[in-house]
C-alpha cells in the first residue's frame, strides 16, 4: 500500500434495521464526496462489495436499529473492528421507527402478517430457517455495544454528517451547531 | 463431486439487505437458486390504531430512497377516506416531487449501484467496484451522477423542506405551496440535467456492445408487465389505470381502476424469505409471473408523451423481438435513463405552468368513508397503500404491496437463469458470483420496503454433501 492510501481513514458504514434514509442523506455530501474521497477509504458497506467487516475500521458509521439475531452479531463485530462507533440516526441512537413494533409479541406479529390464517409457517421465527430469526424487541445500537459519537435526526441532514465527519477526521470532538442536534 | 449449496450474503449495492443461494447438483449444474430477503419490520401491524393523518410521515420511513412514493400513495388513500376534491395545484405539486424522486432514485441506481459493474467490469476487482472507484477512473460519470442525484433531491427539499423523509404530502392536499420565488431557480437546474443524461445515453449504447452475451442470460424471458398509464395510454406515474401485458404483448387488463387490486393479483408466502410473491391472479402462480418497474412501464404505455423521451422510446424498441415487448430485464438501466429524462420534461412543462405557486392546496374534511387505496408507480414498479379506518379516523388494517415485492418471483428466476449460463460446474470465481448479484442489481429492488437486515458473512460459501452435511466452508473477501 502506498503511504498515501495508508494514510486514508478508513471508513466503513454499517446499515442495520433502517430504510437507508441515513445512507441517503450521506450521499447527500454530494459534490464534498469527491473532496473527502482524497481523505478517506471506504472499506466496507452496503455501496462497496467487500463483504466481511474488516478489523482495522478507524470510523463506523452505523444506520437502523437492532433487529434480529444477524444484526447483534453485526453490532458486536463492528464494535470489534472499529476505533470509533457512530449512531448514525434515530433508529441507531433510540430505536425510532423499527421499535413501533416492540409493544407487539415478535412470534405473533409474523404469523399476523406472513400466516394470518395459519396456514403456513411464517419465516424468521426461530434460528433453523434460512432467513435470521427477529428479536424479541428492536433495540437502539448503544443497548447492545458501547456508542462513541450519536447523530440523531431522521434522517441527520447532510450537513451535520458533514460537520461530524469533519471534526472525526481531525481527531477532534464533535459538537454539533444550531439546529443539527434534534429529532425527526 | 457432490451436490452443494453456494450462499452470497449479503449481496451488496443494492438497496436493502438480501442474500443467494444455488444448489448445484452431482455434476455442477444448478439446480436452484433463490433471493431470501431477510429482514422484517412489521409496518404492517404496528401502524395498526394510529390515526391515518399520521401515515404519509410513518410509511415514508419504509424506505429512505424512494419517501417521497410512499409519503404520496399514503396521502391518496387518505384523500379518498376525506373523501375530498384536492386542489388541482397540490396534484400539480405532487407530481413534481414525484418526479424529482424518479430523478434522484434512477441515478443511484444507474450511477452509484450500477455503473462500476457496467463500465469497470462485472469481473473487475472488487476492491474498486463501487462508486469511489469510478471516481477515481470515469471522474466524469462519477461526477454526473453526482450531480444528476442532487438535482433530483434539490428539487424534493425546496418543496417538502427536506431532501430525505419530508413531511409534507397530507390527506387531502400538500402542507405548502411553492414560493413563486423558487420557480426559476428549479427549473435552472433542468438544462445541464439534460445534458448529462444525453450523454449518459450515448456513453450506455455504446458500452452495451460489450454486454452482447450477457443480454440474453440476464432475466430475459416471456412474462407479464404490469403499471399504470394515463387513461389515453401514456406514461404515467402518479395516477392512472392500470394496464396488464402478455408476454406477446396483448393487453389483458385494459383500465382497471387501482382499488380493484385484489381481483387482479395474489400473493404466496414462501418460508424462505420475509418477502412475499405475487402473481397474476387468473393465470396463477406459474403462468402469473409479471414484472413491473421502468421495464414494464414503457412495455405498457402506447407513448410516453414528451419529445424527447419519445425519441428515446422508440431507439429502446430495438430490442423488441419480433414485435413482442422488451423481455431482457438487462435494459432496465437504459429504461431508467428513458424515465429521468421524461422526468425532467415533464419537471420543466410543470414549472412552467402558470398555477403551479396557486396557494390553495389543501381541502380540509374528517372521515367521510371507511377505506381508502393510494397507488402511484414508484420508482421501482407498482405501489399500493390500502387502508380500512373506524369512524374516527384510527387505522384498522393496512395492507402494503411495495413495488419491489412485485419483482419477487422474476428476480428469482433471473438468478437461476444466470447462474445456468455463466456457472461452469467447476469452478466458482467472485466475478461469476458478482454477475449473479447484478442479476438483482438490475431490477434495483428496494428490500427496504418490505424489510430489512445485514448479512454478517462475506460471500459466504457452504458446500453441502446431498445429505446436507457441511463439507466445506470458507468465505471470499
Ligand atoms: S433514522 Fe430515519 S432516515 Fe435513518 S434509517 Fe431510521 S427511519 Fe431511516
Amino acid at each position: 500500500m502506498s503511504s498515501a492510501a495508508s494514510k486514508k481513514i478508513r471508513l466503513a458504514t454499517v446499515w442495520l434495521s433502517g430504510c437507508s434514509g441515513c445512507h441517503m442523506s450521506f450521499l447527500d455530501l454530494d459534490e464534498k464526496l469527491l473532496e473527502l474521497h482524497e481523505h478517506i477509504q471506504l472499506v466496507h458497506g452496503p455501496l462497496v462489495d467487500r463483504k466481511d467487516f474488516p478489523s482495522d475500521v478507524d470510523l463506523v458509521l452505523v444506520e437502523g436499529a437492532v433487529n434480529n439475531e444477524d444484526q447483534l452479531e453485526m453490532a458486536a463485530l463492528l464494535r470489534k473492528g472499529s476505533r470509533v462507533v457512530v449512531a448514525l440516526g434515530d433508529c441507531a441512537v433510540m430505536g425510532n421507527v423499527p421499535a413501533m413494533r416492540n409493544g407487539f409479541h415478535a412470534g405473533n406479529l409474523l404469523e399476523a402478517v406472513y400466516a394470518p390464517e395459519g396456514e403456513k409457517e411464517p419465516p424468521g421465527r426461530d434460528s433453523r430457517g434460512e432467513v435470521p430469526m427477529l428479536l424479541p424487541a428492536a433495540l437502539p445500537l448503544h443497548a447492545v455495544i458501547p456508542v462513541d459519537v450519536f447523530l440523531p435526526g431522521c434522517p441527520p441532514d447532510a450537513r451535520t454528517i458533514g460537520a461530524a465527519l469533519t471534526s472525526l477526521l481531525k481527531g477532534e470532538r464533535v459538537v454539533l451547531g444550531e439546529g443539527m442536534c434534534r429529532f425527526g | 463431486m457432490a451436490k452443494k449449496t453456494v450462499t452470497i450474503d449479503p449481496v451488496t449495492r443494492i438497496e436493502g439487505h438480501g442474500k443467494i443461494t444455488f444448489q448445484l447438483d452431482e455434476q455442477g449444474r444448478v439446480t436452484r437458486a433463490r433471493f431470501h430477503v431477510t429482514d422484517f419490520r412489521g409496518f404492517e401491524k404496528f401502524c395498526e390504531h394510529r390515526p391515518f393523518w399520521e401515515m404519509p410521515d410513518i410509511t415514508s420511513r419504509i424506505c429512505g430512497i424512494c419517501p417521497v412514493s410512499h409519503m404520496l400513495a399514503s396521502a391518496k388513500a387518505g384523500d379518498a377516506i376525506l373523501g375530498v376534491h384536492v386542489p388541482p395545484a397540490a396534484h400539480k405539486l405532487r407530481r413534481l416531487i414525484h418526479w424529482a424522486q424518479l430523478v434522484q432514485s434512477h441515478a443511484l441506481s444507474f450511477f452509484h449501484l450500477s455503473a462500476p459493474d457496467l463500465l469497470l467490469g462485472m469481473e473487475s476487482d472488487p476492491q474498486e467496484r463501487n462508486i469511489l472507484g469510478l471516481v477515481a477512473k470515469y471522474p466524469g460519470v462519477a461526477k454526473d451522477g453526482i450531480r444528476l442525484r442532487q438535482v433530483g433531491q434539490e428539487i424534493i427539499r425546496v418543496l417538502g423542506g427536506k431532501s430525505v423523509h419530508p413531511s409534507w404530502a397530507v390527506p387531502g392536499g400538500v402542507q405548502s405551496p411553492l414560493k413563486p420565488e423558487k420557480v426559476d431557480s428549479l427549473q435552472a437546474l433542468v438544462p445541464e440535467a439534460l445534458e448529462i443524461v444525453d450523454r449518459t445515453l450515448d456513453l450506455y449504447r455504446e458500452k452495451i456492445e460489450a454486454f452482447s452475451t450477457d443480454l440474453e442470460h440476464y432475466g430475459d424471458f416471456p412474462s407479464l408487465y404490469m403499471g399504470l398509464v394515463t387513461p389515453d395510454g401514456g406514461l404515467e406515474h402518479y395516477d392512472g389505470v392500470l394496464r396488464v401485458m402478455d408476454a406477446g404483448g396483448k393487453i389483458l387488463e385494459k383500465g382497471a381502476r387501482p382499488e380493484t387490486y385484489r381481483n387482479i393479483f395474489s400473493e404466496e408466502v414462501e418460508s424462505w424469505s420475509y418477502l412475499k410473491f405475487p402473481y397474476y391472479k387468473s393465470l396463477g402462480p406459474e403462468k402469473g409471473l409479471y414484472r413491473v418497474g421502468p421495464l414494464a412501464r414503457l412495455n405498457v404505455c402506447d407513448r410516453a408523451g414528451t419529445p424527447r423521451a419519445d425519441r428515446a422510446l422508440e431507439e429502446f424498441g430495438r430490442w423488441k423481438k419480433d414485435g413482442r415487448p422488451v423481455s431482457g430485464s438487462f435494459h432496465m438501466h437504459e429504461a431508467r435513463l428513458i424515465e429521468i429524462l421524461f422526468s425532467l420534461e415533464k419537471i420543466a412543462e410543470t414549472l412552467s405552468d402558470p398555477h403551479i405557486t396557486d396557494t390553495h392546496v389543501r381541502s380540509h374534511a374528517g372521515v367521510n368513508g371507511r377505506a381508502g387505496v393510494g397507488v402511484i408507480e414508484a420508482p421501482r414498479g407498482t405501489l399500493f397503500h390500502d387502508y380500512l379506518v373506524d369512524e374516527g379516523g384510527l387505522v384498522q388494517e393496512v395492507n402494503l404491496v411495495v413495488a419491489s415485492g412485485h419483482n419477487n418471483l422474476a428476480m428469482n428466476r433471473t438468478i437461476l437463469q444466470i447462474a445456468q449460463a455463466f456457472g461452469n460446474g467447476t469452478e466458482i470465481t467472485e466475478g461469476f458470483l458478482n454477475r449473479m448479484e447484478h442479476g438483482i442489481r438490475i431490477y434495483d429492488p428496494c428490500l427496504s420496503c418490505s424489510t430489512h437486515v445485514v448479512g454478517r458473512h462475506g460471500l459466504k460459501m457452504e458446500f453441502l454433501g446431498p445429505s446436507g452435511d457441511l463439507l466445506r466452508s470458507f468465505e471470499l473477501l
